[in-house]
């Protein structure tokens, strides 16, 4: 270190190259502009102002698969459809990541018995990262989605070869913790008793 | 003018070869053989007391019970129907015609049953016959450029016939 010594103040921080930029990269998720049916509805939500997905940096839709990291497929993928799909997934640069946005995608959907042309999960077709399921999923959930994509992100190891990948830990999670007096069954149980006793109407 | 109206003008002009006609149905009809349609479809729209300038839609429906069990019970013989529905702004005015056909020309499984092309009568036919050959099954002779319009081009069947059988895989993406 000796040159950068007291060349700065103590506003310096280290870090690894390689965690600098896992979290470059997962703050700048950009979607690629690509929706196929009434998911996208959801998905345009999702980047407008209520939900506002630029707020994890992935609000910058981008029109064209060679300047997008992650792929939102929103809508129920046909047949005719999956060739497409798989085409603008080879366009996209490494790397890349892939929601499946909805049932459809996730696997057929409500067409899974009777449609004859939809592709049952659009795992079939290209690799999916994460599946957001719901019918269509809130922005939410899409959001979820987008933070567990990020987490993944933050396991990646691209400099450290050969090396066991890490398991994403959610760091940050939509798991809703239960308060204290329902933390296990037998509390629970009391819970629901005492509010049982306590709505029953007083005999007069 | 009422549907009972018109089907009179239409008896007068072709008689018997109108092959059953239906006025106390919600949407009044008659029907005819393929090979006089074309002469009725022209009639229909150039005829000042008709002038029907729109056509509607074209549906294809397929009559089978693909369950032989029920089949006896099913109340129709096995068929393909083609019918049109017509409109006039001049007269405000509507009209159906049907056209019906068997399954299969000359029962043979996979020759399609053929319907003359109005495509050059109303311009809106193009796509719909498209789109009735590309899910019935059903030809239309004279069409201009009969491709399916909703499947993909290399698709094998009409997956609107009753009979149809699902693809198992397609391009090497498992079907089902």
């Amino acid at each position: 270190m000796g040159w950068l010594e007291g060349r700065f103040e103590e506003s310096v921080i280290t870090t690894t190259l390689e965690q600098a930029i896992n979290w470059a990269r997962e703050s700048s998720m950009w979607p690629m502009t690509f929706g196929l049916a009434c998911c996208a509805i959801e998905m345009m939500a999702t980047g407008a102002s209520r939900y506002d997905m630029d707020r994890f940096g992935a609000g910058a839709f981008r029109a064209t698969p060679r300047q997008a990291d992650l792929m939102i497929v929103a809508g129920t993928v046909n047949f005719k459809m999956a060739s497409r799909v798989r085409r603008l997934y080879n366009q996209m640069p490494d790397p890349k990541f892939v929601i499946a946005m909805g049932a459809c995608t996730c696997g057929g959907g409500p067409y899974y018995k009777y449609g004859y042309n939809v592709v049952k999960g659009v795992d079939l077709v290209v690799p999916v990262d994460v599946y957001v399921p719901g019918c269509p999923p809130r922005p939410e959930a899409l959001l979820e989605g987008l933070m567990r994509i990020q987490d993944k992100v933050k396991g990646m190891k691209s400099f450290t070869k050969e090396q066991p990948i890490e398991i994403p830990i959610p760091s940050r999670t939509g798991y809703v913790q239960l308060p204290p007096e329902l933390a296990d069954m037998q509390k629970a149980n009391a819970f629901a008793v005492k509010n049982k006793e306590k709505a029953t109407p007083a005999k007069a | 003018m009422t549907a009972a109206e018109i089907i009179n003008i239409l008896e007068q002009k072709f008689g018997d070869r109108l092959k059953a006609k239906k006025v106390e149905a919600i949407d009044p009809f008659v029907v005819v053989e393929p090979g006089d349609f074309l002469a009725v479809c022209r009639f229909l729209r150039d005829d000042p007391r008709l002038r029907f300038e729109l056509l509607n839609c074209i549906s294809g429906v397929d009559y089978l019970e693909p369950d032989p069990k029920k089949a006896p019970k099913a109340g129709f013989e096995p068929h393909v129907e083609v019918v049109y529905h017509f409109s006039s702004f001049t007269h405000r005015h509507r009209f159906v015609v049907k056209i019906i056909l068997p399954r299969w020309k000359d029962n043979k499984p996979g020759e399609l049953p053929e319907v003359p092309s109005v495509s050059f009568l109303w311009a809106t036919a193009d796509w719909h016959e498209r789109e009735v050959y590309d899910l019935s099954g059903i030809w239309f002779s004279g069409h201009p450029d009969l491709r399916r319009i909703l499947t993909s081009e290399d698709w094998i069947g009409h997956p609107l016939r009753k009979d149809y059988e699902f693809p198992l895989e397609y391009h090497g993406i498992r079907g089902r």
